[in-house]
């Protein structure tokens, strides 16, 4: 079979996966994000992502990418790893858009390249979409990163998002594992039973009957769990426990967190 | 076409959270009405899937390969609005967990890929597919072009939002503040890739797997072929060699005529020499429409034997279709 297709479907399923493990890893080990209230780091790490979309100081911007980066430094994270999962993939992508706006941007010429001219509006345009985008990419896997899902998802109920969104976040997290193993293992059945070239058609045949199969089994494990949950008592309505406490660290730290966003507010403003 | 944090100003950002929410809030109701107990997991399972059919790697015409959202197929199987909240799910964990898309601009994304896209998918694919049966490849066709009109509308919405935001934002000097391409670029820039690659890849799982379910699993395909007409039957596939034989044998029927003699048993008295009495008597008891298979009006015997036979056809047909309604079974 011509490498790509299965094996791309698979890294990329694997590489979710891994995603998740290393989540729940550095969530498990100890670090001084992982010891905050989820409800206070939510709600903080939301409101520096926002105050970061406000700002209109590229040194403000800058000032909050460098506070995520110790913030991470103290909660145990290797740079390395963020490098890996997000500074890299994000400078590739968003770096590819913003290139040309040095060229394309009308404005004040810096300096010329090749015949064309390089304008400051350019630069500080480019400037601006990658700081921001690095720096809440940076924040929001902070989140991810120091917090198992479940404590998001509570954290989520307790800022007022509605209960039945949460039952449906939480659930949905849980079985995207459970389909991406099937999805895997049946990739995995496929591969070690083709021998030879697949035409590009049949690859094509191949991808939408496997869609099409895992979509079948998701609807029939859905009325399983259905009844799984209905022979434990579930009528429609979903409760979540609270056992969050804020203690007097808590405090001091949402206490630093609105002290950083209403800085970066104040002199990106 | 995941937008991230950054791309979107602030007052954009709240007016697609804003447009959102009331598409969030009907689905939900709807979803609730409509599913009771049923609609967490269904929503949860339809919404894992979505996230992972995201993350096939699908071959497309010319070597290449992309990945699709699933919007098309989602509103095919769910309805669109069970469609709008799947997609939105899975674009929100894809955000908060993954990275994948801004956490300001999941409002944005919400609204480009799920809701646009599932209503776009849902009334592209209600036109062409319209009255046809379940398993017509019409509906294959249908699915193909719903996928990738929707996939190309949402684009175009991404595409105007980053247009407009040099004029929204920028700075003294000019230099706008968020994604810098105006609208002149910024349409052909996304439609480009769009309208060849990420379009191609939403036709292609759009298409394979309405195909598939057809096969499959056409009780799925149900939710959104309301008024599907159920001749279906008729038009199977597995029953078409049947059909196709039981019109040759009626072409074939006058070869009958050229056998010389009678058929064994099937007598008139005037064909036997010493035909008994009571055989003489009934005879005349009974006088067939179509005595000898050649109705009275035909001169052409062999055209009579085919009319015979289609006629006869058509008769026993009608019996077991009327038998079959009354015992109250469907077609389907």
């Amino acid at each position: 079979m011509k490498a790509g297709f299965v094996e791309g479907t698979i890294g990329s399923l694997l590489a979710a996966s891994e995603y998740a493990a290393t989540a729940e890893q550095v969530a498990a080990a100890g670090g001084a994000l992982q010891r905050v209230d989820p409800r206070v780091k939510a709600a903080g790490l939301f409101a520096l992502i926002a105050a970061v979309a406000l700002s209109r100081s590229l040194t403000a911007i800058g000032c909050v990418f460098v506070a995520a980066i110790l913030l991470a430094l103290a909660s145990g994270i290797d740079p390395r790893l963020l490098a890996r999962l997000v500074w890299i993939p994000v400078l590739f992508f968003t770096g590819a858009i913003a290139l040309p706006a040095i060229f394309l941007t009308p404005g004040t010429p810096a300096f010329g390249f090749g015949g064309i001219a390089v304008t400051v509006q350019g630069i500080r345009s480019a400037g601006f979409l990658i700081a921001r985008a690095e720096t809440a990419a940076t924040l929001s896997a902070l989140l991810a990163l120091t917090t198992p899902w479940p404590w998001v998802m509570k954290a989520l109920r307790s800022l007022g998002c509605p209960i039945v969104l949460v039952a449906i976040l939480g659930m949905t997290f849980r079985y995207i594992f459970v389909i991406l193993r099937t999805a895997a293992e049946m990739f995995e059945s496929r591969k070690s039973r083709t021998v030879g070239h697949l035409e590009p058609a049949d690859r094509r045949r191949l991808a939408a009957s496997a869609a099409g199969v895992l979509m079948s089994k998701s609807l029939h494990l859905s009325g399983d769990v259905h009844l799984a949950m209905q022979s434990r008592g579930f009528r429609g309505e979903v409760y979540v426990l609270h056992d969050f406490h804020m203690r007097t660290a808590d405090w001091w730290w949402l206490s630093g967190f609105v002290l950083m966003t209403a800085a970066a507010i104040w002199f990106g403003g | 076409m995941h937008i991230p944090d950054g791309y979107l100003g602030p007052s954009t950002c709240i007016a697609l959270y804003g447009g959102a929410a009331p598409f969030w809030y009907i689905a939900l109701r709807r979803m609730k009405k409509a599913l009771h107990t049923r609609m967490v997991p269904l929503l949860s399972l339809f919404s894992a899937f979505s996230f992972i059919v995201m993350m096939f790697n699908l071959p497309l015409p010319g070597g290449t390969t992309g990945h699709a959202v699933g919007v098309g197929i989602a509103t095919i199987v769910l309805g669109p609005w069970a469609s709008i909240l799947a997609i939105s799910i899975a674009l929100v964990i894809q955000a908060v967990f993954f990275g994948d898309g801004g956490i300001t601009s999941i409002g944005a994304n919400c609204f480009n890929m799920a809701i646009v896209g599932s209503l776009v998918s849902y009334a592209v694919y209600r036109t062409i597919a319209g009255r046809t049966p379940i398993r017509s490849p019409r509906r294959v066709a249908a699915a193909g072009i719903a996928g990738y009109i929707a996939i190309n509308v949402s684009a175009l919405m991404a595409a105007i939002e980053f247009g407009i935001q040099p004029a929204l934002y920028h700075d003294a000097a000019g230099a706008p503040l968020y994604a810098p391409y105006p609208l002149h670029i910024a349409i052909p820039a996304m439609m480009i890739g769009h309208l060849t690659i990420a379009g191609l890849a939403e036709l292609v799982i759009s298409a394979g797997v309405v195909a598939y379910l057809q096969r499959a699993e056409p009780g799925m395909l149900r939710a959104t072929a309301p008024g599907a007409r159920t001749e279906e039957d008729f038009s199977h596939p597995a029953l078409k060699p049947l059909w196709t034989a039981l019109a040759l044998m009626m072409i074939l029927t006058p070869i009958g005529i050229l056998a010389a003699g009678t058929a064994w048993g099937e007598w008139t008295p005037r064909e036997l020499a010493h035909a008994p009495v009571g055989l003489q008597h009934l005879a005349s008891f009974w006088t067939a429409p179509m005595p000898r298979y050649a109705p009275l009006f035909l001169r052409s015997p062999s055209f009579g034997y085919m009319l015979s036979a289609m006629v006869g056809t058509g008769l026993i047909i009608l019996v077991f279709l009327a038998v079959g309604r009354a015992a109250g079974r469907r077609p389907d």
